[in-house]
Order: C-alpha cells, then sequence, then structure tokens
C-alpha cells in the first residue's frame, strides 16, 4: 500500500514538474493578469543574440533586459500592439517572431498556398490527361457472343 | 513530342534553386537596423571617465564620428582594439564609447591595459541606451554623420580590411557632406 502511494506521489510530482523558466522571479510583476500578458508577448518577441528562441524562453542577458521592458511598458499602461511597436522601433519587423503581412512579407504568408495550388492543378490536369476515353457500346454481334460465352461458362459449371 | 507543359517543373526548380542559392550566401546572423539615417536616439549616460560630464548624444553632433559599443567583458572587442587605437592616434576620426553592461572600474582597468582610443565613454549599466540603438551584442560600431544621424552599424569588430573596404568609404562621403 505503501508503495502504491510513494509511485503515485513520485507520478504525480513528475506531471507537475515544469521545464525551467528563463523568466527569473524578480522580474515578475505581482499583477498576474499584466504577468499573464508580458508572457504572451515575451512568447511572440525574437531575442536578437540567440535569434531562434523568444525573449520569454531566452537565457541571455539581453533577453532579461527586453523582459524586463515588456513589463515596464506594461505597468504604464501601454497595449500589447504599443508594446511590440516600441521594441520594432529599435529592432525592426526582425524581432518579431511572426512576422507581419505587409508588402514585402506577401510572398512569405502566400507562397505555400501558391505552390499548393499549383502542385493541385499539376496532379488535376496529369489525372485528367490519363483517363480513358469512355468505351463505345457494344454491337448486336458482341452482344451475341457474350451471350454464347456465359452460357457455355454456365454449362461448364454445372457439370 | 514534348509539350511545353513539362519544362514548368524544371521552371520552377530553377526558380527555387537561384532564390535558395542567393539566400545561402546572405549572412543569417546580420540583422538590418532600422535606425540607418535615422538620428541617434536620445541618452544621458554616466561618464565612465571620472571627473567629466556625462556623454549625451548631442555630443555627436557636428563632425563624423564613430560610435562603439564595447565592454571590458567582451572578448571580440579585444580583436578591434587595435584598429581603433591606430584611428585615434592618426587622428582619423573620434570615436565615442558606449560601456554596455559593465563596471565602470573594470572598463578602465581595461583602458589602462590596452590604451583608450576613446574621446568620451558613456557607461550603460541598465543596458537600455543600447536597446534604443537596437543594439543585438559588442562589439558594435555606428558611423554618425554631421547631424547626428546613424549612417551605418558595423556588427562585429572592425579589423583593418572592415575599416580600409566599409568604413573608411563612407566615412570621406559624409565628411564632404555639408
Amino acid at each position: 500500500m505503501k508503495r502504491r502511494f510513494v509511485l503515485a506521489a513520485t507520478l504525480a510530482a513528475v506531471l507537475a514538474a515544469s521545464p525551467a523558466l528563463a523568466v527569473m522571479p524578480d522580474e515578475q510583476l505581482p499583477d498576474t493578469v499584466l504577468e499573464t500578458r508580458a508572457v504572451d508577448i515575451s512568447r511572440e518577441l525574437r531575442c536578437v543574440v540567440c535569434q531562434n528562441q523568444s525573449i520569454d524562453d531566452s537565457a541571455a542577458p539581453l533577453a532579461r533586459d527586453m523582459r524586463i521592458i515588456v513589463r515596464e511598458r506594461l505597468v504604464a499602461g501601454d497595449t500589447d500592439a504599443e508594446v511590440k511597436a516600441y521594441l520594432v522601433a529599435r529592432y525592426g519587423n526582425y524581432v518579431l517572431l511572426r512576422p507581419p503581412l505587409q508588402g514585402d512579407t506577401w510572398a512569405l504568408w502566400f507562397a505555400p498556398f501558391a505552390v499548393f495550388l499549383l502542385a493541385g492543378a499539376g496532379v488535376f490536369g496529369f489525372a485528367k490527361s490519363r483517363s480513358l476515353p469512355a468505351p463505345a457500346p457494344l454491337s448486336d454481334a458482341d452482344r451475341e457472343k457474350l451471350e454464347r460465352l456465359r452460357r457455355a461458362r454456365a454449362e461448364t459449371r454445372s457439370l | 513530342m514534348l509539350r511545353w507543359i513539362v519544362f514548368v517543373p524544371v521552371a520552377l526548380f530553377a526558380i527555387l534553386a537561384v532564390t535558395f542559392g542567393l539566400g545561402l550566401r546572405r549572412d543569417p546572423s546580420a540583422i538590418p537596423s532600422v535606425l540607418i539615417d535615422r538620428p541617434v536616439p536620445a541618452f544621458v549616460l554616466e561618464p565612465v571617465k571620472p571627473g567629466v560630464a556625462p556623454f549625451r548624444q548631442e555630443d555627436l553632433k557636428g563632425k563624423v564620428s564613430l560610435l562603439n559599443v564595447f565592454a571590458s567583458w567582451c572578448s571580440a572587442c579585444r580583436y578591434e582594439h587595435p584598429t581603433l587605437m591606430a584611428l585615434a592616434e592618426n587622428n582619423t576620426i573620434p570615436i565615442y564609447g558606449l560601456d554596455w553592461k559593465d563596471e565602470p572600474r573594470a572598463c578602465l582597468d581595461y583602458l589602462e591595459r590596452s590604451g583608450d582610443p576613446f574621446v568620451s565613454i558613456g557607461g550603460d549599466m541598465s543596458g537600455r541606451a543600447a536597446i534604443d540603438l537596437g543594439v543585438t551584442g559588442a562589439p558594435e560600431t555606428f558611423v554618425i554623420d554631421k547631424a547626428g544621424q546613424i549612417r551605418y552599424k558595423h556588427v562585429g569588430p572592425i579589423t583593418e580590411d572592415v575599416w580600409r573596404d566599409t568604413i573608411a568609404p563612407l566615412v570621406a562621403r559624409l565628411e564632404a557632406e555639408t
């Protein structure tokens, strides 16, 4: 019984454990609503040192500075969009992990769909070119021959 | 008989190959600065050298200058230090320093040992001025024109080659501007 309890407790502890966070306790805001918004924004912002991590994930000192700025802007009353705009004004769209839809990014956003449509059209055209024309209806002579063969087969079966 | 349509995949492949081929030649770590042709953002930084006035962005107006982001902890900065020293010794161009997230004491020790090429140094302990400048790492060097506008950002150490081939021609052009 005791053993089962230890097992269950261990399992619960393993399941409850979350991955180590880059965000230090001293950075977090006491206001949980603002802190949640800060985390959501931080996940959308690129760490410009490590480049493929969000600032929420990164342990780089510059990412820490940027997280603190995000929280300061939120406390100052900025909207989520204003916080992002603050960093975009300094680092460009590069700092956004999700690039905005605008003149120079439309190819990035729509090229996959264009390729998909193109490939679909190609497959459709290929399939169509391979399908055979419908066969001509049987002539009377063919019908008679078919009838004869069927009868012959039925006779051999009944033997 | 070959119909024209069979060449479509070949043409598409050629376009993709050229696109990716060009893409591979680009340096993915180079982040274009959005501050090019914009004024240096406002800052007032504590002087690292004792007994002088704070370093402000207005100090950069009226001449072509370099703003060098460095730190005593930055190993790549040591690599470019001789180039900066040579520029300072020949009075080629005034160099201003932004000492990024660094103890002033450590910075002064570093300059005592390897020489001080800087006209003035601002200490950016909090890293805010660096973020306003869109700094992604040290060293980075901004070329500032006479109007106090950022005209170029070099990421990484300024070697002799970088100075001769990239920055010196630009500085000469900016000097010619009125």
